[in-house]
């Protein structure tokens, strides 16, 4: 069991451990989907829905797991629920709006093959956390997320205008940004004391 | 109708080290397209832990790109994306215990990354790139040279993280005792500009190869 207070949890995961700048995870997305603003903040609020659905599913199915004593069983039953839960979100977001649908186009699927929400429920199984805990967990490491998602977003807007030489566009403009900005979050570590 | 066919010639080269040796090079999963990003990123603190990973990661392309090939009449297409990340699962779990029975302290500095192969996008896209389209031979050697081209691009990141880092590579001290250690390498930041750096030197030889 864990005893750490629920906004030490907040804070942990959205700023000092920041899931994309510290802990590598959802890179795919915050390279894919980071080109604009808006679809970003759409991007981060989609994976913090599915975080959070994942978080409570995966306390549930971790305590059956240990009741029935299938521990092997755990990545298979997180994939699982995880692949379920963004078919869900798919569904939901086709019907309510096309026109975002659209917008996140094949990264939407790809939430199911995003490494932040598999870790996060993998991190609160090892960290022993209850329910509530987990819940916390999940809205920080969501918060988290998104804002990387949004200050990559923001930056790379920005970068548009500006003159970089041929060779270092594209992917390489935004590694340097994203590396620029791990090490701005590092300074939120003296938080942690 | 016949200019259209005419213009692409059925591509009759399908020699099985063509498939091979792509991965290496023309379309290295690291360098040329950019997937799998995560481990890539997290793990290369050090020359070892990128081996280990990059092993890890070419067994499951391969055991993976074998079975979903071998079963690809089988599999039905509306549930593909849910059956191949099953198949994956499955293997991750196998080298999940497998590596925790040869050195528990490898699994702890590897930690949750061995899990997480399961979400690495490049296993994904080539079972639903190539293995659910091609034979078994094929795809086997699909998922070494791809393999073998991620386990490189790992190495290469974790070589230069692990040297400026810590000063040494696979844990053997490389240089003297007065080399200021390069903290920021073996930070989340240093990852980024690791890469970052290859992806330079990568498009700097690609635009001469163009302009030349």
């Amino acid at each position: 069991m864990n005893n750490e207070p629920l906004w030490g949890i907040f804070l942990n995961a959205c700023l000092i451990n920041n899931f994309v700048l510290a802990y590598f995870l959802g890179i795919c997305p915050f390279l894919g989907v980071s080109g604009k603003v808006d679809t970003a903040t759409k991007m981060g609020g989609a994976v913090t829905f599915v975080m959070l659905i994942s978080a409570v599913c995966g306390y549930g199915i971790h305590s059956l797991l240990v009741f029935i004593d299938a521990p092997f069983l755990q990545l298979i039953s997180y994939i699982v629920v995880i692949a379920s839960t963004v078919q869900l979100v798919e569904m939901i977001i086709k019907k309510m709006s096309p026109s975002l649908f659209q917008a996140l186009g094949i990264f939407l699927p790809l939430i199911t093959t995003n490494c932040a929400i598999l870790g996060l429920v993998l991190f609160q199984t090892n960290k022993g956390y209850d329910l509530l805990q987990s819940v916390f967990y999940a809205l920080g490491a969501g918060a988290g997320f998104t804002i990387a998602l949004l200050l990559m977003a923001g930056l790379r807007e920005q970068m548009e205008f500006a003159e970089v030489p041929n060779v270092v566009k594209g992917t390489v403009l935004t590694l340097l940004i994203g590396g620029i900005l791990s090490l701005t979050f590092m300074g939120f570590s003296g938080l942690n004391g | 109708m016949s200019t259209v066919l005419e213009k692409e010639p059925p591509k009759k080269k399908d020699l099985s080290t063509d498939e091979f040796i792509k991965g290496l090079w023309k379309e290295n999963p690291v360098f040329v397209q950019v997937l799998g990003m995560c481990p890539v990123l997290a793990v290369t603190n050090t020359a070892s832990n990128a081996l280990a990973m990059g092993l890890a990661t070419a067994f499951v392309l391969l055991m993976s790109n074998i079975l979903i090939s071998a079963l690809r009449n089988f599999i039905p297409k509306q549930v593909r994306i849910s059956s191949y990340i099953l198949i994956i699962a499955t293997f991750v779990t196998i080298i999940d215990y497998v590596i925790q029975a040869i050195s528990v302290e490898l699994h702890k500095s590897l930690g949750a990354f061995i899990s997480l192969i399961v979400v690495n996008c490049l296993i994904l896209s080539r079972a639903e790139a190539f293995a659910s389209k091609n034979t078994i031979g094929k795809s086997i050697m699909d998922a070494l040279g791809m393999g073998v081209g991620f386990t490189f691009g790992l190495l290469c990141l974790g070589v230069v993280r692990e040297l400026l880092g810590s000063k040494s590579l696979f844990g053997f001290q490389v240089f003297p005792d007065q080399f200021q250690d390069w903290i920021v390498m073996i930070l989340p930041a240093g990852g980024f500009f690791t890469l970052a750096f290859w992806l330079l030197i990568f498009n700097v030889f690609k635009s001469k190869k163009i302009s030349s």
